[in-house]
């Protein structure tokens, strides 16, 4: 090792890495992705999991997060300027890939055409990744600009809005309005914070809401889809699959109490009374099982995650790495407050993962790509110091 | 960077926090304030599920086809539990019911009374199954009559009509096998109960259907399949709130067996006819079971046991009148596994083995007069007859008992003679050990009897557990015989009394009568054909499976059954030696008779015949152990009918025909396109089962075709009828 310190170079490189990633940051998204394949097992083994064998989605949750944290360290290792030279490719290729589900290779599942098969037998979901592309087109757009301090023009807005526009439609020609939503959210942050002029920021929230209306009146939306949206408003109406399904998950965490009710042992989980409780509905396991407690923790690593991903924007020393970490704060922001909302009957129901913990290859490998992103920025920050 | 960007991070930061602050706060509102209100919903919260049954698996010959299967059929049943809650506990409904479906009122209660409760009929009959599920009172209803049911609701509240799986059993070529299939029943609510609760989903519910006996039940959890469950969420009022989740049945697995159906069907047909050889010649013939074995793999390619009966009397349920009629028939269990029997000189192998290991020269010399003494008993030779010095092959071949007499007498003197204990040598007895009798062969059937090996420590045995009634009555002295047979009495008295202090005792007499398989030495047919597949394959003793694989209902393969070798029977010499004298017996000595004209220098047949005695009955067991070919054993074969006379005049010549089927004989010509076997030989591929679950059966038309025989001809329906 002592060697190692004075030969210069790579070992130097390594060791400075190592040095400079952020712990606070890695390490409890590290304990929320191990810790919650403990609840994936408890809401898979009874129904999901083949009979013989009720492990089988505790080892595909372990699979999952060591690929993700595997892709975490590519990302995070990408030298700083090839990031930007390689956002053009990440963008097409994304696109390709939410065109690719509507080619022989696409999947559809619970109402949403949003997968593809790979081979060996996996699914990926490219909406997800394309959240990727969305971060680093933008901050490519907003930060690239010739004069260097001032804010973007409102050229360089509409090109941002422009990229954004595709695959926000794409996604929602596939009914997933969830995606559609946190892209839109992911866009709008990052506009902001590249510090674009006010009139932007209200404008692109009033033309949201005008959209939303216009969708409802003119019938773009579905009917299904209004009342997805809509039936947390009345949870004891009689609105059908939705409002059952926000009816169990709330019991479910109501009846976790303090302490829980120990795991396997939630009735409510284990009764499989809650609709895809694997997955989307993750939360509603931790709660009724671990309870208050248990519950609290989860919100609390996922604070401490986003505490540092605002602390590296904050801290960037370029735009370009201060947006890129702006749009994975907004990212992880807004899917952990709509997933546990749902959860809590106080956000619409809108099939949303909740980042590090929900069960599912492709969510579970955009977390941990997004996370590699704010390492790779503050690595890059903390070099420059 | 910009102020501007600064400031609307901070503005981020901040909404971060009252982000994280709202979600905290409803939770702490959910579990901590109001978390009573929803345990109590939670409590409420209850599923139904809605069953969707899977369809029971098949049961299929080495070839494939189908020996068990299953169809629809229209079933009535009547729900107990509402018939009890009509006015007059219902008895309006069964009279109306037993007018529709033109039986009895008795027949329906009959059926319905649970067992155990009085008056009700002894299981199988009685319900036995779960008090809460409808009894199924009718199978295989007309339509006209389940539509007039279902129609004149008020007639009949409480009587369900609808469609269910039932079994089937096809019977190719008329193969009966009931022994060996079983039945399925009612599972039974102790059943229920001894699972506890499950979440498996493929743990017995009220209304399945669970193997009985036979196949059905041992190889029930492979059979059953899982059932499709659609779990409904229900709330307090009953309403169904939603569908908590569904699965789709999986169909139950197939069972491969050795089983060859026409190959049964020969044997089953000979073994009547061996029945019918046996009262032509003025004998009873009570009953018989005939066993074919795979001697390289101990697979079972045939069982029978005669008398038998109809599998399709148990769908639906058993009536009392026909399960009268089969207890007092005896034809339940099979003679194959279930009855023990003395093997007389078909034992006689065994006592060679133990004399070649207590140093005996095969090849030498033996004398063999008419009869032979022992202190006050002489045991005399079959009909008397002396041979004079013969080889010990020839011995054999004539079944010249005074041979094996003296060598049994010799050999007990060795051991110690009356003063031998406990650890002396017994080596009849532990040749018989080894050979597996007096164990259960572990045959994958239930309700396999041990047997009884004749030896000093199984004699020790019994009178220890017997000692007691024998010392009782000889101080009691038979009051009862006494009163109308004073001589009789004093026999039994003086009996008694010699069992009571000296029955443990191992006397050269019973040394004598366990050498010829006589005396407490007690196997099942099954038994001699393995120890003869051992004696055929130089010696391995293996475990008989009837099954040869588990498939799926899409034909892939769960598990095959390999062979398994419980152990080695004797040292290859002396069982080479038994190859040769088996087939001398069969060229030129008691089973010459049975083989007469049938093509030995081609199909060289091993065998040995039995007349043994049994105590009660007024004719011999005629038993026919044997195997073939003798220089390259492929079949074990195995007859014996009770009250049945000698072995080669009774079950010889049905042997004789069971080689012709296997190899084709023609005459004095082997042709083994002939064969009753495809390729003349066992199937050593599992069959095809096409992925939507039905087998690739070889053509049953082209077969009898070819063969120009008409197999349907001969099919005795008498012994597989239970009903006249």
């Amino acid at each position: 090792m002592t060697a190692r310190r004075f030969i210069g170079g790579r070992a130097e490189d390594k060791q400075s890495y190592w040095r400079r990633v952020d712990w606070w940051l890695v390490i409890p998204a590290a304990f929320l992705s191990v810790a919650s394949s403990v609840f994936v097992w408890s809401a898979s083994r009874a129904d999901l999991a083949p009979a013989d064998d009720p492990q089988y989605f505790l080892v595909r949750h372990l699979i999952n997060v060591t690929i993700g944290v595997g892709l975490a360290f590519v990302v995070s290792r990408f030298n700083f300027r090839l990031l930007r030279a390689y956002t053009p490719i990440v963008y097409v290729v994304s696109i390709l890939g939410i065109l690719a589900v509507y080619s022989p290779i696409g999947l559809s599942i619970a109402g949403a055409r949003a997968w593809i098969s790979v081979p060996g037998g996996f699914t990926l979901q490219p909406s997800e990744l394309a959240k990727v592309a969305i971060v680093l087109g933008l901050a490519l757009v907003l930060a690239e600009k010739l004069d260097a301090e001032s804010e973007p023009s409102d050229r360089d807005v509409l090109i941002a809005l422009g990229l954004a526009a595709l695959p926000i439609g794409l996604v929602l020609l596939q009914n997933d309005t969830g995606t559609a939503l946190v892209m839109s959210v992911i866009v709008l942050t990052m506009i902001s914070v590249s510090g674009a002029k006010r009139r932007w920021i209200i404008g692109l929230i009033g033309g949201g809401i005008l959209a939303a209306v216009v969708a409802v009146q003119f019938g773009v939306l579905r009917d299904y889809q209004i009342l997805r949206l809509t039936s947390f408003l009345d949870p004891e109406g009689e609105s059908g699959a939705a409002a059952y399904n926000g009816i169990q998950a709330r019991i479910a965490i109501g009846n976790g109490g303090l302490f829980g009710r120990g795991l396997f042992e939630g009735p409510q989980t284990q009764g499989n009374f809650v609709p895809v409780n694997e997955s989307d509905f993750i939360f509603t396991v931790i709660g009724e099982e671990a309870g208050f407690i248990g519950a609290v923790i989860c919100i609390a690593l996922l604070a401490i995650i986003m505490w540092r991903g605002l602390r590296i924007a904050l801290n960037a020393d370029d735009l370009f790495g201060r947006l890129v970490a702006t749009g994975v704060l907004a990212w992880l922001m807004f899917q952990t407050f709509e997933n546990l909302g749902m959860a809590m009957g106080i956000m619409p129901i809108t099939g949303v993962p909740l980042p590090f913990v929900s069960y599912g290859g492709t969510s579970m490998f955009a977390s941990w790509i997004a996370l590699g992103l704010l390492v790779n920025v503050n690595v890059h920050t903390q070099a420059k110091l | 960077m910009s102020e501007r960007s600064n400031i609307r991070l901070v503005v981020l930061g901040v909404l971060l926090i009252s982000l994280i602050g709202t979600l905290v706060a409803r939770l702490s509102y959910m579990q901590l304030v109001a978390g009573s209100e929803y345990e109590a919903q939670a409590a409420n919260n209850s599923t139904r599920e809605v069953l969707n049954p899977a369809v029971r698996g098949l049961i299929l010959d080495q070839r494939g086809r189908p020996l068990v299967a299953n169809r629809i059929s229209l079933v009535v049943s009547v729900d107990r539990l509402a018939l009890a809650r009509e006015d007059d506990d219902g008895a309006a409904s069964i009279a109306n019911l037993a007018q529709a479906l033109d039986v009895s009122e008795n027949q329906i209660r009959e059926r319905m009374l649970p067992c155990g409760q009085e008056g009700a009929a002894a299981p199988p009959v009685c319900w036995d199954g779960s008090p809460y599920q409808p009894v199924p009172v009718a199978t295989d209803v007309e339509p006209e009559t389940a539509l007039a049911i279902m129609e004149r609701r008020a007639d009949f509240p409480s009587v369900i009509a609808q469609l269910e799986s039932v079994r089937e059993y096809p019977q190719p070529f008329d193969a009966n096998m009931a022994h060996i299939l079983g039945y399925v029943g009612p599972v039974s609510q102790e059943q229920l109960d001894a699972q506890g609760e499950s979440g498996d989903p493929a743990r017995l519910r009220s209304r399945d259907l669970i193997g009985r006996n036979g196949l059905e039940a041992q190889y029930d959890a492979n059979l059953r399949g899982i059932p499709g469950i659609t779990s409904l969420a229900i709330d307090t009022a009953g309403r169904v709130t939603g569908t908590a989740g569904t699965s789709d049945p999986v169909a139950g697995n197939y069972v491969v067996t050795h089983i060859d159906a026409r190959l049964q069907t020969v044997v089953e047909e000979e073994l009547e006819a061996a029945v019918l050889r046996a009262r032509e010649s003025g004998n009873d013939g009570e009953s018989g079971a005939a066993v074919v074995i795979d001697t390289q793999t101990g697979g079972v390619l045939s069982m029978a046991s005669y008398p038998t009966y109809d599998p399709d009397l148990w769908v639906g349920g058993i009536s009392a009148r026909d399960y009268d009629i089969l207890l007092e028939r005896r034809a339940l269990s099979s003679n194959a596994i279930q009855g023990t029997f003395p093997p007389g000189s078909t034992f006689k192998p065994i006592t060679t083995v133990a004399a070649a290991e207590q140093g005996y020269d095969l090849t030498e010399t033996y004398n063999c007069p008419s009869d032979y003494k022992v202190s006050s008993q002489t045991f005399r030779n079959f009909e008397s007859e002396g041979f004079g010095p013969i080889s010990f092959q020839r011995a054999l071949e004539v079944s010249c008992n005074t041979v094996f007499y003296r060598l049994a007498d010799e050999m007990w003197l060795k051991a110690g003679g009356n003063a031998a204990t406990l650890e002396s040598a017994d080596p009849i007895a532990d040749a018989a050990q080894r050979f597996g009798l007096g164990t259960a062969t572990g045959i994958d059937l239930p309700g396999e009897a041990p047997g009884l090996v004749s030896g000093r420590i199984e004699k020790q045995e019994t009178w220890e557990n017997r000692r007691d009634n024998w010392c009782a009555d000889a101080k009691e002295g038979f009051p009862e015989t006494r009163k109308s047979d004073a001589e009789l009495a004093d026999y039994y008295t003086a009996l008694a009394k010699e069992n009571c202090l000296d029955g443990f005792r191992w006397r050269n007499g019973d040394a004598i009568n366990a050498s010829i398989g006589q005396g407490d030495t007690a196997v099942t047919p099954l038994q001699m054909a393995m120890l003869y597949a051992a004696i055929a394959n130089g010696g391995t003793l293996y475990q008989p499976h009837v099954a040869k694989a588990i498939l799926t209902s899409s034909g892939e393969v769960v598990q095959e059954v390999l062979p398994e070798a419980i152990g080695q029977v004797a040292d290859s010499e002396t069982l080479a030696f038994l190859r040769t004298a088996l087939a001398g017996v069969t060229a030129e000595g008691t089973g010459a008779s049975s083989f007469a004209g049938f093509p030995l220098d081609q199909v060289p047949v091993a065998s040995k015949t039995g007349s043994a005695q049994v105590f009660s009955d007024v004719s011999t067991i005629s038993w026919y152990a044997s195997f073939a070919p003798a220089d390259n054993p492929r079949y074990a074969v195995v007859m014996m009918v009770t009250q049945g006379g000698t072995g080669s005049g009774t079950s010889g010549p049905s042997v004789r025909n069971i080689y012709e089927a296997l190899f084709g004989v023609d005459g004095d010509r082997v042709n083994p396109k002939n064969s009753v076997l495809i390729d003349a030989a066992p199937a050593s591929l599992l069959p095809v089962v096409r992925p939507d679950g039905t087998p690739v059966v070889p053509g049953i038309d082209d077969e009898a075709a070819r063969l120009g025989r008409d197999l349907s001809v001969g099919r005795a329906d008498s012994a597989s009828r239970a009903s006249p």
